[in-house]
């Protein structure tokens, strides 16, 4: 434990602000089951929220903690759900076997493609970032016979799980399912916290901050980058995963640009400075969507609009706005 | 076999002039604005639509160069009423912000004309082909390709000759210099973007003679002008021009051999010059960083 550390941890006391929100956010998202439904929600959305809330915060650990922005990020998550998609369908019936090869084949395949994004900045990174995501959507899109092509991957259904004699059925069972999505979300989350809180988070937003200044303290910052961008990916295709296994679908809209816009307007509109603001921002985005939708067939202008609305009116995000009022 | 080639390098030209006409006009904005415009492709099909009111009123040359016209102004009152406020914040903002605007666009569209496939009359002087063993070259797509020719040089002359011309591409080497002589830079940023969206907006009546109308007949072109711009070299307007013609030849030529891969190949082309000359072909040392 470093000597910051233990000189923070001495200053806070044992039941400080901090610690019971973190504890009292832990708490809403584990009794969602309980609550969901009273408000007149179902477990199935909320499923939703917490997987497009973790794709969210793996792009703002690129976005809000790195300092460099990916417009590309629904090919990490759509691989994520491919991969899984086609473990279940082909190969095994173990739906944690399938979550891990999801993992590894967008976090695989973005950490190679990552080399050749890192020297790139700002919206040229972005442009990029685009374009190389769109290189699987047409993969998905034309590939028919191993993806399904435009009609997505079906054909494949998330098994229950075994520990010994006990069994957590994800299958049949939506809080179970519900349960494991939330089980693989701490994981996620926890790493990223972990990371971010090391040597090497600080590192990262050293050049968030100021990335000439961190170059002249001896940082490789490209070596950085690519590292935040290839754990960036890692987690993005964690809930990609997820997401097939939600759906027992994969859909090559999964991959488009267009979900990639919303992954990035669900970071925003949450307040990409804020560790849990993307999560606030995926709820509130998927509970708005679902709404709207349901209301209207012009919801693409409400989206649009609250797109618009995000960056003109409130570009710190709702966390943001919060943090503003309360003196550092 | 060789007909065969013939005919999809033609084609493969005429998707490359449009790949030109939009991306030239999206890097026009990116250059000189620092923003990526995502609601180019729907520009380019308001630009469409609006030739499709005005036709049978002023009929098609006139419309030809009006419906592009409308197509700027409504690009200037976006540009004056929103995204000048994202100009010098984090880009995540104006790509956000563009991307909203072509969801809104894109609905705006099929709400007002339908979402069914509208057809856009051309006149029966350029709609007959040229030759009976060149079936495939029709006059009409002459007529584009002489038109993008006569948009791009007379771009390029713009930009050469007229004071505008000259201060946009100063501008887009250093604008605060530029600012510091004392030219209303505000004011060039709005025409600079309009002059985009005007491109985009001829693009926009071209391709609705050629393929019809519909809500989302701009959609196919953006990623392939983003790539035209990457392979070309960013702050390149030559590069971009290079660039699009390309990638619309090379998957045209794809499409004969391998027709699966067409999509695909372009993506590769950019892979590989980022590797290799990681700037684009035509690009400055520096810009994409």
């Amino acid at each position: 434990m470093s000597e910051a550390t233990v000189l923070r941890a001495a200053a806070t006391p044992f039941l400080s602000r901090q610690r019971l929100g973190l504890a009292a956010l832990w708490a809403v998202l584990i009794l969602v089951p309980f609550w969901v439904p009273l408000v007149g929600g179902y477990t199935q959305l909320a499923g939703r929220a917490l997987v497009l809330g973790l794709a969210a915060m793996a792009l703002n650990f690129l976005l809000g903690f790195t300092g460099v922005m990916s417009f590309g990020h629904a090919a990490w998550f759509g691989l994520g759900a491919y991969g899984t998609g086609l473990m279940l369908r082909y190969v095994t019936s173990s739906s944690l076997l399938a979550t891990l090869a999801g993992v590894l084949l967008g976090g695989v395949l973005g950490t190679v493609l990552g080399r050749l994004l890192v020297r790139r900045r700002g919206v040229y990174f972005a442009m990029i970032t685009i374009a190389f995501g769109q290189i699987f959507f047409y993969i998905a899109y034309r590939w028919n016979s191993l993806t399904g092509g435009d009609d997505g991957l079906r054909g494949f259904q998330r098994q229950p799980i075994g520990f010994g004699r006990f069994l957590l059925d994800i299958q049949g069972n939506d809080v179970a399912l519900y349960y494991y999505l939330l089980f693989v979300f701490a994981i996620c989350v926890g790493l990223m916290g972990l990371l971010l809180g090391s040597p090497f988070g600080r590192t990262l937003i050293a050049i968030r901050e100021n990335e000439r200044r961190a170059r002249f303290l001896g940082i490789d910052v490209e070596r950085q980058i690519w590292l935040s961008f290839s754990l960036s990916c890692f987690f993005c295709s964690a809930a990609g995963a997820l997401y097939a296994l939600l759906n027992n679908f994969a859909d090559p809209m999964t991959l488009h640009y267009t979900l990639s816009g919303e992954i990035v307007i669900m970071a925003v509109m949450g307040g990409m400075r804020s560790f849990w603001g993307p999560l606030l921002g995926a709820a509130v985005f998927v509970v708005l969507q679902d709404y709207v939708s349901s209301m209207t067939v012009n919801w693409m202008s409400f989206i649009g609009l609250l797109f618009v609305l995000v960056v003109l009116f409130a570009p710190r995000g709702l966390l943001g706005a919060l943090q503003r009022e309360t003196p550092r | 076999m060789t007909q065969l080639v013939l005919f999809n390098i033609t084609n493969g030209l005429i998707v490359g002039a449009f790949y030109v006409l939009m991306a030239l006009g999206l890097s026009l904005i990116l250059n000189l604005s620092n923003v990526i415009n995502f609601a180019h492709a729907n520009f380019l099909t308001l630009g469409g639509y609006f030739a499709y009111v005005l036709i049978p009123f002023i009929g098609f040359w006139a419309a030809l160069f009006v419906a592009p016209l409308l197509t700027a102004i409504v690009g200037i009152i976006v540009e004056r009423l929103m995204i000048r406020r994202v100009y010098g914040r984090d880009p995540v903002y104006s790509l956000l912000l563009t991307f909203g605007l072509a969801f809104i666009l894109q609905d705006v569209c099929r709400y007002v004309w339908g979402t069914q496939g509208l057809p856009l009359a051309v006149p029966a002087s350029i709609a007959q082909p040229l030759s009976a063993d060149l079936f495939f070259i029709t006059g009409y797509r002459v007529f584009m390709v002489a038109i993008v020719l006569v948009a791009v040089t007379g771009l390029f002359a713009f930009l050469r000759y007229s004071r505008i011309g000259v201060r946009i591409r100063a501008g887009i080497l250093d604008l605060e210099t530029v600012a510091a002589l004392g030219v209303n830079v505000q004011l060039l940023r709005s025409l600079n973007f309009a002059v985009g969206i005007f491109l985009a907006g001829l693009a926009g009546v071209l391709a609705a003679g050629q393929i019809g109308l519909n809500p989302n007949m701009g959609d196919t072109l953006l990623m392939p002008s983003f790539i035209a711009i990457i392979v070309g070299g960013v702050g390149s307007l030559a590069g971009t021009l290079f660039g699009g013609l390309l990638i619309g030849v090379a998957a045209a030529i794809t499409t004969v051999f391998y027709p699966t891969a067409a999509d695909a190949v372009i993506y590769v082309i950019m892979a590989l010059v980022l590797l290799a000359r990681p700037r684009g072909l035509l690009g400055e040392e520096g810009m994409m960083s």
